[in-house]
């Protein structure tokens, strides 16, 4: 497609983008509208209950005394400028706890993701070519058998077989406490630390890219131009390269996106289990602490990863499809 | 109907998930018979591994029974995943079914609600719903039915836009057939068979969501889950390890078994995506 | 000694199935610059015997028997690899479906590149494709190389696909219905083209078809194909002509033989179309405007009691949308569409219902047409149900009707699927001869069937029509159909009716352009099929 074509479906995604995220704080509004009790005793939660100066403080920001639309407008003015509220608890505000704990959460969703997708495809591809044989059949079953478990108790399994039996790797955190590497030395220790809390995120979703990638296979493998490919004469290795790979890939790129929010949302869990400093055991400590400014905060963040996310897949599928049309 | 399970015992997978699915649920009726006294009673010595003091599957920090936890569990996991499942059936088909016959302006406006909750993450948003909700087994099946259903009306839709524009519905128009008799008999019989296999992968995402929340400590305080066993067993899973490792194995194997039938019922139900060889070429 | 032979072939196919065999004791020869037609219906066996010749027989269908033997080898025993480096250098091959047969995510340039490359020919090959695109004469070949296949329509990637098949000059060129997929001009221009270049570079054409009118445009010789067997093969002349085998005869007899008939005096008015307008939108969105496709323009007919009234234009001219205005499947934009001198288009969907009685439809695809989950004695009852019959009436109508259709009773308990094509339409006619319907639309019901049925389906209509005086708008593509069936002719193109008048003058003075276009593109008209025997 053309630069003009690709920029006019860039800014329409944007756009879209754009209208999600305005979706998700009048959705939070409405919530917290909804919930038993006034809005501040919600988001103040225990946090906050004993505290009469900080109630009123809430009830001062949240506008309380004004009408339904300008508490709307108010709450709307503050999330999108990234006022996310205040911590009574931890006695700061929500942005900065969650700026400081956003880039751990990043680095563990980027690698799980690249693992699972790597793994992924290149398990469907090696199953799709071996239908029906042992390997095929192993390679279900593992897939299977991933998509069927707990992420939580997979991390758990890992903790014990891998810390506990064999004290290969770390369980905990994501540095080691007190040794104060820098440099390489520190970048080692903290991949050693994310080896763990990464495949268990990135195992399920390698279960589930490689269901997809080996259906995604099988299908484009039935294909007409597949069999003209064959009709003139392109070996076998280049008809599954060039051919059907490239065109199985479009709806594990169109699923990876979907599957965002479900990344994010297993970062929560995983991050609980290993004790990782992200945005998701910061929801476990404020849930622990019924701080809901702060869950609420984390879930507008994950909100907006998810829509981050789904632009650059929608950018990649541009790339690869010629075809992508603005719909 | 005697084709359809003839088809469905083809596959192995399928047979073997429906037997452990049977399994499951005889212990969901049969665990107040086989552990007649409340899971979270002091039965003996804590921490006692498997096997010992008469705890089959060992004691937990408190001295409860592992097993009966198990077994009680079972109750609150297929409840949680049957009820949810309907309730999220019920938006989506509803949804879905009038997006994809209306379609136009009323089809765009579902659609552009449903993308929304597609998009916003699930997870995350039934960890704030229940929490917010105060954790307890109506707001846990509430909040994991407003996260499951974007696919079913994303399937019903699909299905219904594809339907309406087939000849036999469009004969049925022309017969003079009202709305309704048209959507009921001519189109939702034909789009069931995706419904029903999405729904049993439903009920094990939600038996999944379900021991996630518990897990966070998000479950019903007055129920026994499989989720809050594992979540209560983490932080000594040093010292037993059977506290954690059991449940989870009940909630693998439930979801595997709810996974493998639905495979055995997409194949019997879509035969001709399940084998694509046999036909004869032009 | 011919270029390639295939002798006494057999493929068998997986137990349990309809028959044991897909093709069985199969002899062929095709010598060198010469096309040979392999003609059949569905299911005969010709298009397995063109997928052997290649290698690209599907998995679980082995061959049990013969030789193929091209220029001295038999193809059966060469190693994988040698045949790998045959199929693009040596046999080309032409499928049916150009729509799909290009991968979407390459542009055209790298695809007919790719024939050069993996078969080690690496210089200048962008020259060399270029002069290939000129060769199919296709326009802009420079422009051409960088674009992907969707931009393309179906009669151009037909010729992306022979240049393919020509790249490396094959002395074998397999073409798999290679036109069927296509509208009648381009049909055509794609015969005429491969006939061009296999005249040019002297290659053999093994052609395979279902279409005799394709195979007397095209072939030098012509095998005729039943249930996996050639029952007769001999020169286009002999075998168009005088055909000796029984299937042979049977098949051509089914042709629809284009004799114009003389109209029928007109009755009354039944139906009366004025300006008729319908635009489709599509896409459109915050950054871009849909695209507007005019599917019909102020189209204008009446229809008199009695009469048939053809509908005919290639795919995309509208004659279909135009029917489905007439029975509110599709919303008019504009016009009036009187029914007895009442204005349809303003009827509320209630005003409609008793008018549904009097016009009904019958579809095209006899496998879409039927709801699959139900009984067939259900299907047919719907109509009079729906408009207060009694059941029990109702369903000794259904048996009525379905002996007019000439279907056994039994059909009434089972279900769509146990039926083949032909009767599956005959349960659509009758679904819709249930409410007594005055005004019959035929939407290409014919279309889908293979020639033998196709000839009972025509002839059934043709006896239902008469016997209950039916009036009948009748949408086909095909105008050997047309002129088989049809009293008066609209043409239609782009959504326009260019051409109105009585069936005998159409085909025997046309008057417009476009009309003159489309019977001259009919396959094979200058052949006319033999008397029927009996």
């Amino acid at each position: 497609m053309g630069a003009g074509a690709l920029a006019a479906f860039l800014a329409q995604r944007t756009v879209k983008a754009a209208f999600v995220i305005l979706g998700v704080v009048v959705f939070q509004f409405v919530l917290i509208r909804l919930a038993p009790g006034d809005p501040a005793s919600v988001i103040a939660g225990q946090s906050g209950a004993a505290d009469p100066l900080f109630m009123a403080q809430l009830r001062e920001q949240f506008g309380l005394d004004r009408p339904l639309w300008e508490q709307l407008l108010i709450y709307l003015r503050d999330i999108l400028t990234l006022d996310l509220g205040f911590s009574h608890r931890q006695q700061r505000t929500v942005a900065s706890l969650i700026g400081e704990r956003l880039p751990a959460t990043l680095l563990l969703t980027g690698a799980a993701f690249a693992f699972a997708l790597i793994g992924g495809v290149a398990l469907g591809v090696a199953a799709s070519r071996r239908v029906g044989r042992p390997a095929d059949s192993a390679i279900t079953v593992i897939a299977l058998t991933f998509y069927a478990t707990p992420i939580f108790w997979v991390g758990l399994l890992l903790v014990l077989v891998f810390s506990v039996w064999l004290e290969w790797l770390p369980s905990f955190g994501m540095f080691t406490v007190g040794a104060d590497l820098t440099g390489l030395a520190h970048a080692l220790d903290v991949a050693k630390h994310l080896i763990l809390p990464a495949l268990t995120l990135g195992l399920f979703f390698l279960a589930i890219y490689a269901r997809l990638a080996r259906a995604s296979m099988l299908e484009v493998a039935d294909q007409d131009f597949v069999r003209t490919a064959r009709a003139k004469g392109v070996p076998e290795g280049r008809i599954v390269r060039v051919h059907v790979l490239r065109n199985a890939l479009l709806p594990v790129i169109t699923f990876a996106g979907i599957q965002a929010g479900q990344l994010v949302g297993g970062s929560i869990l995983v991050e609980t289990v290993f004790a990782w400093p992200g945005i998701g055991r910061l929801a476990f400590e404020a849930l622990l602490a019924r701080d809901y400014a702060v869950l609420l905060g984390v879930f507008f963040c994950t909100a907006v990863m998810v829509v981050v996310f789904n632009l650059v897949t929608d950018l990649l599928y541009a790339v690869v499809d010629p075809r992508v049309e603005v719909a | 109907m005697a084709e359809f399970w003839r088809r469905f015992r083809r596959n192995l997978g399928a047979v073997i998930g429906l037997a452990i699915l049977a399994l499951i649920g005889l212990t969901a009726i049969l665990a107040p018979v086989l552990f007649p006294f409340s899971p979270w009673e002091m039965r003996g010595i804590p921490f006692m591994p498997p096997g010992e003091a008469g705890f089959l599957l060992g004691s937990d920090s408190l001295g409860r029974d592992v097993a009966a936890g198990i077994a009680h569990g079972t109750y609150v996991s297929l409840l949680v995943g049957g009820v949810s499942t309907a309730a999220a059936l019920a938006i989506g088909i509803t949804l879905g079914a009038v997006a994809g016959y209306a379609a136009g302006r009323v089809d765009d406006a579902i659609m552009r609600f449903t993308e929304f909750f597609q998009t916003i993450p699930s997870f995350v948003l039934a960890v704030v719903l229940v929490a917010i909700f105060t954790p307890s087994i109506s707001s846990i099946v509430i909040a994991i039915a407003i996260v499951s259903w974007p696919p079913v009306t994303r399937v019903v839709r699909a299905e219904f836009l594809s339907l309406r524009s087939r000849e036999f519905v469009q004969a049925a128009e022309v017969l003079g057939r009202s709305r309704i008799a048209i959507i009921l008999t001519e189109i939702l019989p034909n789009a069931l068979s995706p419904i029903i296999v999405l729904s049993s992968l439903m009920v094990a995402t939600a038996i999944l969501l379900e021991s996630a929340l518990s897990f966070l400590g998000l479950g019903d305080p007055n129920l026994m889950s499989w989720g809050f066993m594992i979540g209560s067993g983490r932080s000594v899973i040093r010292l037993a390890w059977w506290m954690s490792v059991f449940p989870g194995i009940a909630i693998f194997l439930t979801v595997l078994a709810l996974n493998l039938v639905g495979e055995g019922l997409n194949d019997a139900l879509n035969p001709r995506l399940a084998r694509r060889r046999g036909a004869l070429p032009a | 000694m011919s270029l390639l032979a295939i002798e006494g072939l057999t493929i068998a196919l997986p137990p349990g199935g309809e028959r044991a065999h897909a093709i069985e004791d199969v002899s062929l020869a095709l010598d060198p610059g010469e096309i040979l037609c392999v003609v059949g219906e569905s299911g005969s066996g010709k298009s397995m015997t063109a997928s052997a010749v290649m290698g690209l027989v599907p998995e679980g269908l082995p061959v049990v028997a013969g030789r193929i033997v091209f220029e001295g080898t038999d193809l059966l025993r060469l190693p994988p690899e040698d045949m790998r480096e045959l199929r693009g250098r040596r046999l080309g091959m032409v499928f049916q479906e150009p729509m799909t047969a290009l991968n979407p995510l390459m542009t055209v340039g790298e695809q007919i590149a790719e024939v050069f490359r993996v078969h080690g020919e690496t210089g200048d090959v962008r020259g060399r494709v270029l002069r290939l695109l000129e060769d199919v004469r296709l326009p802009d070949p420079p422009a051409l190389l960088g674009a992907y296949p969707f931009r393309l329509s179906g009669g151009q990637r037909q010729r992306v696909m022979i240049a393919m098949a020509l790249a490396l000059g094959p002395s074998v060129l397999i073409a798999d219905e290679p036109t069927t997929a296509l509208d009648v001009t381009t049909q055509m221009q794609i015969l005429r083209l491969i006939r061009q270049l296999q005249q040019d570079k002297g290659t053999g054409v093994l052609f395979i078809t279902h279409d005799f009118g394709v195979v007397a445009e095209i072939a030098d010789r012509v095998a005729v194909m039943q249930r996996g067997r050639v029952v007769e093969q001999g020169p286009a002349g002999r075998v168009l002509n005088a055909p000796e085998h029984p299937y042979t005869r049977a098949l051509i007899d089914a042709v629809p033989h284009g004799r114009a008939r003389a109209a029928a005096t007109g009755g009354g008015e039944v139906l009366r179309l004025q300006a008729v307008r319908k635009t489709f939108r599509r896409g459109g969105g915050l950054f871009r405007r849909g695209t507007t496709v005019v599917a019909v323009k102020d189209a204008e007919f009446t229809l008199a009691k009695g009469e048939t009234l053809g509908l005919v234009g290639e795919s995309g001219s509208g004659k279909s949308t135009l029917a489905r205005c007439v029975v509110r499947l599709v919303e008019p934009d504009g016009g009036t569409i009187a029914f007895h001198g009442t204005d349809l288009r303003r009827l509320s969907r209630g005003a409609m219902k008793p008018y549904r009685r009097r016009i009904q439809i019958v579809f095209q695809d006899p496998y879409a047409s039927l709801n699959p989950r139900r009984k067939i004695g259900d299907i047919i009852a719907e109509g009079p149900v729906t408009h207060g019959v009694p059941r029990p009436e109702a369903m000794a109508r259904v048996r009525e009707l379905l002996r007019l259709v000439q279907l056994d009773e039994g059909a009434i308990d089972r279900y769509p699927h146990e039926f083949s094509g032909g009767q599956r339409q005959r349960i659509g006619l009758a679904r819709a001869l249930a409410l007594d319907p005055e005004l019959l639309i035929a939407d290409e019901p014919v279309s889908a069937l293979d020639v033998s049925v196709q000839a009972q389906v025509l002839a059934l209509l043709d006896d239902i029509r008469h016997r209950l005086g039916l009036t009948m708008l009748f949408i086909t593509h095909d105008l050997r159909v047309a002129a088989q069936v049809c009293d008066r002719i609209a043409v239609m193109q782009r959504g326009e009716i260019v051409e109105l008048g009585d069936t005998a003058q159409v085909f025997g003075s046309p008057r417009h352009a476009y009309t003159r276009e489309l019977l001259d593109a009919i396959p094979g008209k200058h052949w006319m099929p033999p008397a029927r025997a009996a």
